[in-house]
């Protein structure tokens, strides 16, 4: 009789390997096929070389043109503009599709109070917008995701210690997104200055209770956390970009050529750009995209959820304004 | 282990900060292709999980094949009851887990048993408990995705329902006829040949010919192998073709070890020769092995996500907000269903929203309340 026999159990090399560990390779295959998304905004004055280190970073245009206009008037725009620019990029088989977020006019106003607010705005609204598709009735196979997932804020290197615009800016929205402080146009401090910057910055995040990324307390486990401390140690990572190629020792690199000398961007001895890099791209990408869909939506998710407890069909597609300015007053 | 080591290196290069390193050669790379990499890393750390049902009738070999498949006993201590016993049985559901690792990558899996299908002398409706059982757990995951902490949901879905058709008749049943059109529309069927080692190889094709005329002309949806794209290669597309070909799987399992050919193999023994459950030319079983595990589980899991378990939910919501439009409505006697079809005007959209919103909030309320009582 089938079934009930207690038999010897086969063991040894191939003949006990089921094969589950293929089920990486499938998944792999479908995220290929899929391609991923990836939303970034880039926060900071004008001039401190936003646009060019998102060129950098990705080595294409991706930034937004910048037309040549020739009073402040015109080129600064009276309130904070949200520009948001995609563009589907490959690289060995792996598709991207980058959307970088630039946001002109950001601390360029003699009044910047409130400048963060459209900011806000723009950030809930994803979220939004997210939500409505998760919650519709027929929902689409892969929502697509506009989220800002990470949000570069560019402080300028005065060397000395943070604006009240930066501490404001970084507080507020260190809540709702992952923020990246970066040093901007770092070649104008030198290495002593650049580190007592830094340990300046570092201080006054922690005095202000600014978590920025990689937060402390969405380290999984002890690997993340070593990995994630020697991170923390180094940020805001002094960067310089540049779209423009140099010869240096025969070969042709990134740089910004003075008369002293030429500063290779992807040196780490010049500049921390490279780190900047790794940390962005190569190693947690993934993860800086996680703690976006787990952590910050679903808080905002928690807290849409609560509101319309009180207010019932509050939830309406077309309704949603109302609710949004309740919100965004709060901030 | 390339992505690990990837991850190693970058982070040594995190570590010493002052070192130079030779970054020439890659001028024109961005470095997102390590993006699958990421992802990669992070699921082995996670692990996976897989629900897989087995159904039919007693004594089919379904355990036996579970155990084959996954090279576990998961019934050590099952004891089998007899005629008289099952008389007064109901279709129970018993579930069973075990945590597989290998290679380093961890899967909880989750076997669904169904004994007493099929086997009472009157079997009417002998699926309506395993039809409930899958939508309870729909309904659960369905509560869990629309509450307020979404943190750690349990993923209990049904992914597979493997089917067993016994070998002995001239193809479907009218039990297995109506058994599979109940579930294919909550679940992936597999159908399989039990026991195919009764059968001949010219018989076992005709059964299967058979089995796959009835399965079409009667409607039923069993489990598509997704297609295959245009840019694989000669030799997966070929096995693809193989693969759709031979269903329903005709499956022979086996507890026990035997010599054959020199080698020890998973088989049975006859006095007439040694069947092999691993050899390709005795049975399907390797076929159904790669296709379950190797290179269409994660599409099962898939396809529940996207296909079944959204139908339940889309289901659901009607129900509830044609539930609550009755209530609301005392004097018309019929439920009026809102119009989901696209020119639906934008005043219904809204008002179903409406309801469905409310209907949601309850159950949050609901549900805050007694995450509440449970902090308490």
């Amino acid at each position: 009789m089938h079934g009930s026999k207690d038999g010897e159990k086969s063991h040894g090399g191939d003949f006990s390997y089921v094969g589950i560990d293929a089920i990486l390779e499938q998944m792999r295959r479908k995220a290929m096929k899929q391609g991923f998304e990836l939303n970034l905004m880039v926060v900071g004055q004008s001039g401190l070389g936003k646009s060019t280190l998102m060129n950098t970073l990705f080595k294409s245009k991706v930034s937004r043109n910048k037309s040549v206009q020739s009073n402040p008037e015109e080129r600064i725009p009276k309130t904070v503009e949200i520009k948001s620019i995609s563009h589907d990029i490959e690289e060995k088989g792996v598709r991207m599709k980058l959307t970088v977020i630039d946001t002109p006019g950001f601390g360029d106003q003699i009044n910047n109070e409130n400048c963060w607010q459209p900011i806000m705005k723009f950030i809930n609204d994803q979220y939004e917008a997210y939500l409505q598709e998760e919650i519709n009735i027929n929902r689409k196979k892969r929502i697509p995701d506009s989220r800002v997932h990470c949000c570069i804020y560019f402080i300028p290197p005065t060397g000395h210690c943070l604006r009240p615009l930066d501490v404001e800016f970084m507080r507020r929205l260190s809540k709702v997104v992952n923020i990246v402080p970066v040093i901007a146009k770092a070649d104008t401090l030198t290495l002593e200055e650049r580190d007592s910057f830094k340990q300046t910055i570092r201080e006054e995040l922690r005095a202000n209770g600014i978590d920025v990324y990689p937060q402390k307390e969405f380290d999984e486990d002890a690997e993340d956390r070593m990995i994630n401390d020697k991170i923390r140690e180094m940020i805001p990572f002094a960067v310089v970009g540049s779209d423009q190629e140099y010869q240096v020792n025969g070969k042709r690199l990134l740089g910004r050529k003075t008369k002293w000398g030429t500063i290779e961007v992807e040196n780490i001895a010049h500049c921390e750009f490279a780190y900047l890099r790794d940390l962005l791209i190569r190693t947690h990408m993934q993860n800086i995209k996680d703690i976006t869909g787990s952590i910050h939506y679903e808080t905002y998710r928690v807290r849409r959820l609560n509101e319309s407890n009180g207010h019932p069909g509050a939830l309406q597609a077309n309704g949603v304004a109302a609710q949004h300015e309740a919100l965004s007053h709060e901030m | 282990m390339d992505a690990i080591m990837l991850q190693e290196k970058l982070v040594e290069r995190l570590l010493c900060p002052r070192v130079r390193t030779a970054r020439q050669k890659e001028k024109q790379y961005v470095g997102f292709a390590t993006l699958p990499n990421q992802v990669h890393r992070k699921s082995v750390k996670k692990g996976f999980d897989f629900t897989l049902m087995v159904a039919g009738e007693s004594g089919m070999g379904k355990s036996t094949l579970v155990n084959s498949l996954f090279l576990t006993d998961l019934y050590k201590d099952r004891k089998l009851l007899n005629a008289e016993e099952r008389i007064n049985q109901t279709v129970e559901i018993i579930k069973h887990t075990v945590d597989i690792e290998e290679k380093g990558v961890k899967l909880k899996l989750t076997i669904v048993d169904t004994p007493g299908f099929g086997d009472a002398v009157n079997n009417n409706e002998c699926w309506k408990p395993i039809t409930d059982y899958i939508d309870q757990q729909f309904e659960q995951y369905f509560r869990d995705e629309s509450g307020l902490n979404r943190k750690n949901i349990q993923d209990n879905r049904v992914h597979c329902c493997l089917y067993f058709i016994p070998p002995f008749g001239h193809g479907l049943r009218p039990v297995d006829v109506e058994f599979m059109k109940a579930l294919h529309e909550k679940v992936n069927i597999i159908p399989l040949i039990a026991k195919a080692d009764c059968l001949t190889p010219n018989e076992i094709k005709k059964l299967k010919d058979r089995i796959r005329e009835e399965i079409d002309k009667f409607g039923i949806k069993v489990y598509q192998f997704p297609e295959c794209d245009s840019d694989e290669d000669e030799e997966f597309k070929q096995l693809d073709k193989e693969l759709k070909e031979c269903t329903p799987f005709a499956v022979i399992g086996s507890n026990t070890v035997v010599e054959a050919r020199g080698q020890r193999v998973r088989g049975r023994l006859y006095p007439w020769g040694i069947v092999e459950v691993e050899n390709q030319s005795h049975c399907d079983f390797v076929k159904l092995r790669n296709m379950l595990i190797r290179s269409h589980m994660h599409d099962l899991k898939d396809v529940t996500c996207d296909v079944h378990y959204e139908n339940y939910r889309a289901q659901c919501i009607q129900e509830m907000t044609s539930k609550l439009a009755q209530d609301n409505r005392m004097e018309s006697p019929i439920p009026i269903l809102p119009l989901s079809t696209p020119d639906a005007d934008t005043e219904k959209l809204i008002k179903m929203k409406d309801e469905e919103l409310k209907r949601m909030q309850e159950m949050l309320n609901k549900m805050q309340q007694q995450m509440h009582d449970k902090d308490q």
